[in-house]
């Protein structure tokens, strides 16, 4: 199995590293050749509209679409922003998943925040036991609002959105990649299989 | 667990997601939305570039809080902000006013020669400038959530911070090959906390993110930095004093995303009009040395 990791600006290393601890090939995507062969493709955090730019700049907007009519595609913090339909400001958009996204919406960095968090969908991958989810927000989008057949993985206490997945699309406005607890990306490459 | 802010996770976790990009110094809301538009991660709010603050002399401090709410409200990606050396206040400032990340800076003049900022005590992240790794080490031990080489800022040579870089780089390296009985004195000889030794010798890096800072002028010097495997540069001077600031700007971030690929290199590196003119740091008197400053 080959995952592609999106490596045009962020924390796309941390993905990577990820994987490999789960025996999947990560590979780095900067340019269209590189998606070649990919079973999914991780959007990762980084500063969305360095990415969008990057992206839009490299012809990654239609390869990345076609991808996402077969394969797996989960956007983490800045990659959630680059996979909505509608976000509240103006930048290049892969317009994918059927929900509008917020990007900052807690404040400046002081107010990033780390929090546990119930997931009942990551239940099946803890050996049985139901535990929190520890969850990393950085200057964290929050997705505002779902339509059509996207499913709510989780929320923040107050019931804001901060997890979703639409058939094979997965986003987290927070980052499971700065943590050690591998079940989303298990999650994720479940929705490959 | 209940919602916590300000945690080393959350400091550090910033400085991640600036990796692989270009943090640019600006001095004007226009400038931010140049650089924004260019790509840049982040941007840095001054009132002046290092290059102009060397040719204006004197004593450097803080930027106006006014120059960086405009640049604040200006753009949508975060803004870092300078102050000095030891000059807590300035920080808590600059704290106060929203900055996304603090840079304890040797550009500035410094206001304390001994002590640098008790970072620990602040909700924002702070980076600090270094040359080797026993200097890296003390500032993370003070609190920084990243590092940069201090290279020598203003100059447009950027010789000083590919020294700066081979120190920090190549000192780890020697680290990960030492016995864990030579760490102690190895701690002593370079004047570094022994914990924060013995993680980096297990991590193989820093524990926090490393930058490049300090005369990067060009893509390619972007592009070399990223080749000595730092994890992402700053650009002060060296956009906004040269011939045409928009294109040399996205050039430089996207020199800095395709580092190993020297066609595209070649490519964004075209026509980029005047650099800056810059000053070899070399021919520089001591007594203007920025680098040097910090301790």
């Amino acid at each position: 199995m080959k995952i592609g990791v999106l490596a045009l600006q962020g924390d796309f290393i941390e993905h990577i590293r990820m994987l490999e601890g789960l025996d999947v090939q990560g590979a780095e995507v900067r340019l269209p050749d590189d998606m070649e062969g990919l079973d999914g493709l991780i959007i990762p955090g980084g500063e969305s509209t360095t990415i969008g730019k990057l992206a839009a700049s490299y012809h990654l907007i239609d390869p990345i679409r076609r991808l996402a009519a077969t394969k797996p595609i989960w956007g983490t913090c800045a990659g959630a922003i680059f996979l909505a339909k509608t976000i509240q400001v103006r930048q290049a958009l892969l317009g994918l998943m059927d929900i509008t996204v917020k990007p900052n919406a807690f404040g400046r960095q002081v107010d990033s925040f780390e929090i546990n968090l119930d997931v009942p969908a990551l239940k099946i991958l803890g050996n049985g036991q139901s535990y929190p989810f520890h969850a990393i927000f950085i200057r964290a989008p929050l997705i505002v609002s779902v339509n059509g057949d996207v499913e709510v993985l989780t929320t923040l206490p107050d019931g804001r959105i901060v997890a979703a997945r639409q058939r094979n699309l997965l986003v987290t406005s927070f980052h499971p990649e700065l943590t050690g607890d591998d079940r989303f990306h298990r999650y994720f490459l479940g929705l490959g299989r | 667990m209940e919602q916590q802010i300000g945690t080393n996770v959350v400091k550090r976790g910033l400085a991640q997601m600036f990796k692989g990009g270009v943090i640019m110094d600006v001095v004007t809301p226009e400038h931010a939305l140049i650089a924004e538009e260019a790509g840049a991660c982040a941007v840095m709010a001054l009132e002046r570039v290092p290059a102009d603050i060397r040719a204006h002399g004197g004593v450097a401090r803080m930027s106006d809080p006014d120059i960086i709410l405009k640049i604040m409200e200006a753009v949508s990606i975060p803004v870092m902000a300078k102050c000095r050396i030891g000059h807590f206040v300035e920080a808590q400032i600059l704290e106060a006013i929203g900055v996304d990340y603090i840079d304890e800076s040797e550009v500035l003049t410094p206001a304390d020669e001994e002590y640098h900022v008790n970072k620990h005590l602040f909700k924002v992240p702070f980076v600090c400038g270094c040359r080797n790794l026993g200097e890296a080490l003390r500032r993370i031990g003070e609190g920084a959530a990243m590092i940069r080489t201090k290279g020598e800022a203003g100059t447009g040579d950027v010789v000083e911070a590919v020294r700066h870089a081979r120190a920090v780089l190549g000192e780890i390296r020697r680290l990960t090959t030492m016995a864990d009985e030579e760490l102690m004195s190895y701690a002593k000889e370079i004047g570094a906390p022994y914990d924060l030794v013995k993680e980096t010798k297990y991590l193989g890096s820093l524990p926090v993110v490393n930058f490049a800072a300090g005369g990067i002028a060009t893509p390619a010097d972007a592009a070399l930095m990223m080749q000595l495997g730092v994890d992402g540069v700053f650009v002060g001077s060296g956009i906004f004093k040269s011939g045409d600031p928009a294109r040399r700007a996205k050039a430089i971030v996207e020199a800095t995303t395709h580092f190993r690929d020297p066609h595209i290199l070649a490519e964004v590196s075209r026509n980029l009009g005047e650099s800056m003119v810059g000053r070899s740091a070399a021919s520089l008197p001591e007594e203007e040395l920025l680098s040097v400053r910090g301790w």
